[in-house]
């Protein structure tokens, strides 16, 4: 078993939440990461950000910017992530980002560091199943779960490329576009959890687009677990240093959702 | 088909150019991708495609393009040589294309593609606006809606391209993200594209992003190279000695050099913008910048030790771009085509040399050429060639020079 798996054994969806790495500042991130896990996070996706986040949205974008605008690096970050491993030995903490920052210094490198400093998997958005020479390899020899994307148009055989070699969990994109913007419809989820569960293991988790308990709660009633993203984002971004005490709060409301998601029959 | 160990055989079936290029996108495009590339296979065996492709190059783009001996710039770049010493240059005309460049080539090629594909709307990113003006030009002339991105700082400094597109029925959107120019809008573009993914079709404007584009978009622009070869044999019975070309994501250049690749005996030399000067502020990824993965594609980038893209920066809008297409990438590692850089300032003398000897007005972008022409043809013999191509007209850059030599028009 890994922190990973461990995180999905629960018997209600797991709730990941998402962050930027570095915004509003490096000194504010940790404080902010102790947030989501007191509001009941079972998994902390932090964003590494980037120049250039093509798969992004708004509120997403300016988050990439305040951090790089912060003067984070990829320093900061690992020391961001080497530190929640250590006042928080269990919960497991994915890095997400784009391929130019996790390569810079060559795949190896960089995976060397992640387990140096406790980083179970990695979500990368433009490193598809095409170029998993690219990252995988070094990844998987490391022990770092290579976490997939599979969105509405994976269909056919596609499903099985995307899924070998995935690790972790497979994360559902829901709806074709880019963060934080349109929710997909119930059923149009509801079909390809199911679809991505008859041919996996891995658990299945939902995320774009989800903002409210009520969203969330309706996911997790087929989902192995729910991404919240932008929405967390926006109140780091409302809240700047003074974020941490919204955040666990919305994060409440979430993880209060989730906690009787199963209780009512799909 | 390609002999083996032909410098024309590239990419892989996997879309690499030895160790550049490739399909770095998010998997929502994924699928869209391999069905374009399954299409342009097609279309590629397809002789109705070819002489649709032909047929509007030769009707409504106007090509052949001239080849052009420029004989007053060659007398006069001989007029500071050694005795004996000054090649003759020549022009690949394509600054006289319907649009004004090279750009229309492409356009006309992939919108034939989205056509086929059954896509009903197109998008596309533009930094100067040539790119957008070429492709709101063949929306027009197949009746498709068109969305074109564009820097909100390139759309300030391009009014009259903007207007142009405007006018050709465009939709100009400018992306308030980033540094507010041409990788800004690429990834807005990127945004509008997997959000759409069921019907438009992106019409990417060089020779970059996610394999096929940058060997569809040297197909369709080789064009340039098969001409210039067939016109040079059939002028002097004799092929080229240097080809010169510049680049910014390569699309003209490639399309001049790659049908040459395999004559062994003619050089070729791509010149990157070196903006104020290669220590300063500039464009020049290959000379400035290191492997990255950016829109779609390994390949050189201006990026700083962790991985974040530079700010590029060109006179020429054309140019301005952090990154290079991976064919470039790839060449100059292999040593077949050499690159070098022309500031801002070389380019502005170029171009205003151009416009006196020759009465043509180039665009900032070949003007990087001709200043590169200029160095060359001193140290080469007189009975020596070097095409260049001239693969914009200047009417949109006037402002902008007029402004770089403080003249008030």
């Amino acid at each position: 078993m890994t922190r990973l798996s461990d995180a999905f054994i629960a018997d209600r969806p797991a709730l990941v939440c998402f962050v930027t790495a570095g915004d509003p500042s490096v000194a504010a991130t940790p404080a902010i990461l102790d947030a989501l896990v007191e509001g009941g996070a079972d998994v902390i996706e932090l964003g590494m950000p980037f120049t250039d986040p093509m798969a992004d949205g708004p509120a997403i974008q300016a988050a990439n910017i305040r951090a790089l605008e912060g003067g984070v690096t990829t320093a900061d970050i690992l020391r961001i992530a080497k530190d929640f491993r250590a006042r928080h030995p269990l919960t497991p903490l994915v890095l997400m980002g784009y391929a130019n920052p996790m390569l810079r210094r060559g795949p190896e490198w960089f995976a060397d560091a992640l387990r140096d400093a406790g980083v179970d998997g990695v979500i990368c958005v433009d490193v598809p199943p095409e170029e998993d020479d690219a990252l995988g390899p070094a990844l998987r020899n490391a022990g770092i779960d290579l976490i997939r994307l599979a969105t509405p148009t994976t269909v056919g055989t596609r499903l099985g490329t995307v899924l070998n070699g995935a690790g972790g969990f497979v994360y559902y994109v829901s709806v074709a576009g880019i963060t934080g913007k349109q929710q997909a419809q119930q059923s149009s989820i509801e079909e390809a959890v199911a679809r991505l569960k008859g041919a996996t293991d891995l658990p299945v988790v939902v995320g774009f687009g989800v903002r409210t308990p009520d969203q969330a709660r309706a996911i997790g009633r087929v989902a192995d677990g729910v991404v919240v993203g932008s929405a967390i984002v926006e109140i780091v971004a409302d809240h700047g240093t003074a974020a941490a005490a919204p955040v666990a709060a919305y994060v409440q409301s979430l993880s209060a959702a989730l906690a009787d998601a199963r209780k009512v029959s799909a | 088909m390609n002999a083996p160990n032909s410098f024309r055989a590239y990419p892989d079936e996997r879309g690499h150019f030895g160790p550049y290029g490739g399909r770095y996108v998010a998997e929502t495009l994924m699928p869209l991708i391999l069905d374009l590339e399954r299409e342009y296979r097609a279309a590629k065996e397809d002789p109705a495609f070819a002489a649709q492709f032909d047929d509007l190059l030769e009707h409504y783009v106007g090509r052949p393009s001239p080849l052009y001996y420029a004989e007053r710039l060659t007398e006069t770049l001989r007029d500071g040589a050694p005795a004996g010493m000054g090649a003759q240059v020549w022009f690949k005309r394509d600054e006289l294309n319907h649009t004004g460049a090279h750009k229309i080539n492409n356009c006309i090629g992939q919108i034939l593609l989205a056509i086929r594909m059954g896509k009903t709307r197109i998008i596309a990113e533009t930094g100067a606006g040539q790119h957008g003006v070429a492709t709101a030009t063949v929306c027009a002339r197949f009746g498709l809606p068109c969305v074109i991105y564009m820097g909100a700082k390139d759309v300030e400094r391009q009014q009259p391209n903007v207007f142009r597109m405007k006018l050709l029925g465009a939709e100009v959107r400018a992306v308030e993200s980033g540094a507010r120019t041409l990788k800004d809008a690429m990834n807005e573009a990127l945004r509008d594209w997997v959000a759409n993914v069921h019907d438009t079709f992106y019409i990417i404007g060089t020779a970059a992003g996610p394999h096929p584009y940058p060997e569809l978009v040297r197909d369709f622009q080789s064009v340039i190279g098969r001409e210039a070869r067939a016109q040079l044999l059939d002028r002097t019975g004799r092929l080229p000695d240097l080809l010169v070309a510049a680049i910014g994501g390569g699309s003209n250049a490639i399309g001049l050099f790659h049908p040459f690749l395999d004559d062994r005996d003619v050089k070729m030399l791509g010149v990157e913008a070196a903006g104020e000067g290669l220590e300063a502020k500039h464009a020049a990824s290959l000379a400035g910048g290191f492997p990255g993965v950016l829109h779609g594609n390994k390949t050189y980038l201006l990026q700083d030790d962790d991985g974040q893209i530079a700010e590029a920066h060109s006179i020429s809008a054309g140019l301005d771009y952090p990154g290079i297409g991976p064919e470039h990438a790839w060449l100059k590692d292999s040593g077949r085509v050499d690159y070098t850089a022309v500031t801002d300032r070389e380019a502005l003398d170029a171009f205003q040399l151009l416009c006196r000897v020759e009465g043509i007005i180039p665009a900032l972008e070949p003007s990087h050429a001709i200043a590169a022409v200029a160095r060359k043809a001193k140290e080469m013999q007189s009975d020596s060639i070097i095409l260049a191509n001239l693969c914009g007209r200047g009417d949109k850059d006037i402002f902008t020079v007029a402004e770089a030599l403080g003249v008030q028009i």
